[in-house]
């Protein structure tokens, strides 16, 4: 008991120590921040939707209108994730990894979609996609109509969630070195296998955080994808859509009910891509 | 060939004979910057070579010429007298070991090693097995047995330095190629790996071409060293020929330390601040020029001779005799001589002081100086 170091062994410390001042004042304001602005909504809402209980949210979620929603939502959105992963990734590489005239424009491009207010995202893309359209009208011709369709949710998607990958894997691109693909070319790979077993799984970690994001944003996008996508209950209804659409029949109860069945899954989606994201560190992430 | 010891992998390496690498007329631009201008030279098969020179000399661009990393705006590249100048890196066969090695970071020690191994057509890739045995004998050969397991992360620079060249090893390369290999060492580390580069080269027989800034260790290690200024060679030669015979004003600042004089030749005669200088200028025309000395050249010379005198500015007494700092007439800075006890000197007095060796150097209309001329 004489000694510190003793003390800091038995006795449980809340904190490693640290020689930078602050912990309590600023971990004070992470929770009542955290607290207010995301836990406290989030708390009426499962308060709210508590009254229906278990079978209540099973009663909902198995209405089929509502289970077209979420399966629309959460598969398209996913989907669209999967197409922002592959094109952010080749966005972001050729941004970093290439020099040319009119980069930083193009760089700050990618960022548009961050900015626009979604409904203009969403009126200008169901314009252009429309059997009329500039997009549109071409595919027309070949029988494919985007607008109004669930393509057109997938289309709006992929916009929204662009931004997300790029900008998580720029940094890592930019960090990765020319030296490595070098390397790997002296030592005889080419230029296939360099950028799958060289360049590729240093990227992993932002690659699934920019997926996560992208996923995370599309579920709940509202703004863009009502827009375009016709909003035909069973075929392109979105889950966010049928809240609104709940709401405005002042049937508060089976709009929370859905609210909480998003949020659950989202939860769960969210956790396990986090799962993955820390296996993957384990595995790529030795920096 | 895959299943034998360290020892045995050392023994077959060491018979093969090394390649040839025979350098043309080699020339590279970066935009404005010429970065090698006219670049030839021969390497011999087995031989240890040093290409030494300040940053921005070329040193490092006419190693990646030689890898094929960078390709030249003219000139040739020959191994084994077979042009090389358009063969792909990928076909090359270099052993290259990068400045900051460029291990793979998410791949194990392991892993990295049999990387140029793996990523073989499946034609001529070995099987498992064998790419394992051979993981296993170079890990032995650079002294990490049981290592295998690690990531680079959690080894030390000299470890990681030895990943490195056994990864490049593990390809059987033509050439083995090294880009500052102790840059970022720690002094004692660098000491080591340097006589271990040494044994390593002794072994296995491959032509090695090193790239280093610092004159010792190009020096200590080399067979021969090529000194190169703003992308051009001053001198290829033996670490013997470089300190005793140096080519250029360059090579004899560059390569340890010298001390330079700012003279006068007229019909024949060397003077500097009024007093003759007994060096011999072999025809060189009257005008400027420059004196380079070592500092160990100059020595206190008997009261009444000497070639130059000196004021003593401070006295601090040695094992075996005193060192003096002394500031030579007519020259900005100071110099250390040690001179035995029974050459007096006084702190403030006078001192003549004697060149054993001296090289002259001729400057051009410019005021610089051109390569010419040879000294007592």
């Amino acid at each position: 008991m004489t000694s510190p170091s003793l003390v800091g062994k038995n006795a449980r410390r809340f904190t490693a120590p640290s020689v930078i001042p602050g912990f309590g004042l600023t971990f004070g304001y992470t929770l009542i921040y955290l607290g207010l602005i995301v836990l406290f909504p989030l708390a009426t809402l499962i308060w709210q939707s508590s009254g229906l209980g278990f079978s209540g949210l099973y009663a909902i979620a198995s209405e089929p209108r509502v289970a077209a929603s979420l399966r629309t939502t959460f598969f398209i959105s996913f989907a669209a994730a999967v197409v922002d992963l592959f094109f952010g990734l080749i966005v972001a590489w050729v941004l970093t990894r290439y020099d040319f005239p009119g980069r930083r424009l193009l760089d700050a491009f990618v960022d548009l979609p961050f900015a626009l207010p979604t409904a203009v995202a969403g009126i200008s893309l169901a314009a252009l996609y429309s059997p009329n359209g500039w997009f549109g009208a071409p595919l027309a011709d070949y029988d494919i109509k985007v607008a109004y369709t669930r393509w057109g949710i997938l289309v709006a998607l992929i916009f929204i969630g662009l931004p997300f990958v790029v900008r998580t894997v720029q940094p890592i691109i930019s960090e990765l070195e020319a030296e490595l693909e070098e390397a790997s070319a002296t030592l005889g790979a080419g230029r296939l296998q360099t950028v799958i077993r060289v360049m590729l799984p240093p990227l992993a970690p932002a690659l699934l955080t920019g997926f996560a994001l992208a996923f995370a944003r599309a579920i709940g996008e509202y703004g863009s994808v009502i827009f375009i996508a016709g909003n035909i209950a069973y075929v392109s209804e979105i889950a966010p859509l049928l809240i609104v659409v709940k709401l405005e029949q002042y049937d508060v109860p089976g709009a929370t009910g859905i609210a909480t069945i998003m949020l659950a899954i989202s939860f769960a989606a969210l956790l396990l891509i986090n799962l993955v994201q820390a296996w993957s560190r384990r595995r790529f992430g030795h920096v | 060939m895959l299943t034998r010891s360290p020892d045995a992998l050392a023994a077959t390496e060491g018979s093969k004979r090394g390649t040839s690498i025979r350098i043309e007329g080699v020339e590279q631009d970066f935009g404005a910057f010429p970065a090698l201008r006219d670049v030839s030279l021969d390497i011999q098969p087995g031989e240890l070579v040093a290409l030494l020179g300040p940053s921005g000399s070329g040193k490092t661009t006419l190693l990646r010429v030689i890898a094929g990393l960078n390709s030249p705006d003219r000139g040739r590249i020959l191994f084994d007298g077979e042009n090389a100048t358009n063969l792909p890196v990928q076909d090359r066969h270099v052993g290259m070991v990068f400045q900051n090695y460029a291990l793979f970071k998410h791949m194990t020690v392991a892993d990295n090693i049999a990387y140029g191994l793996r990523v073989r057509p499946r034609r001529t890739r070995p099987s498992r097995a064998a790419i394992k045995a051979r993981v296993t004998e170079l890990l032995q050969f650079v002294q990490l047995d049981g290592l295998g397991g690690r990531f680079p992360a959690q080894l030390s620079g000299g470890q990681r330095q030895r990943v490195a060249l056994a990864r490049a090893l593990a390809i059987e390369p033509r050439v083995l190629l090294l880009d500052e290999p102790f840059g970022a060492l720690d002094a004692r580390v660098r000491k080591d790996l340097r006589r271990w580069l040494r044994d390593i080269h002794k072994q296995t027989g491959l032509t090695t071409v090193f790239v280093t800034h610092d004159q010792d260790e190009a020096m200590e290690l080399a067979d021969r060293v090529v000194v190169l200024n703003e992308g051009r060679i001053e001198q290829i030669g033996t670490p013997e020929e470089l300190y005793d015979r140096p080519a250029s004003p360059f090579v004899i600042s560059f390569v340890g330390e010298a001390v330079a004089l700012p003279v006068t030749i007229s019909d024949g005669h060397v003077t500097f601040g009024g007093r003759e200088l007994h060096i011999d200028t072999h025809g060189l025309r009257s005008g400027p020029a420059r004196v380079f000395f070592r500092p160990a050249d100059i020595a206190v010379a008997a009261e009444g001779s000497g070639d130059l005198e000196g004021r003593v500015e401070s006295l601090r007494r040695t094992p075996a005799g005193v060192r003096a700092t002394i500031a030579i007439d007519g020259y900005d800075q100071t110099l250390e001589i040690d001179s035995p006890l029974d050459r007096s000197a006084s702190l403030g007095g006078r001192v003549p002081l004697s060149l054993a060796k001296a090289r002259i150097f001729p400057a051009d209309e410019n005021g610089d100086y051109f390569n010419a001329g040879d000294g007592i």
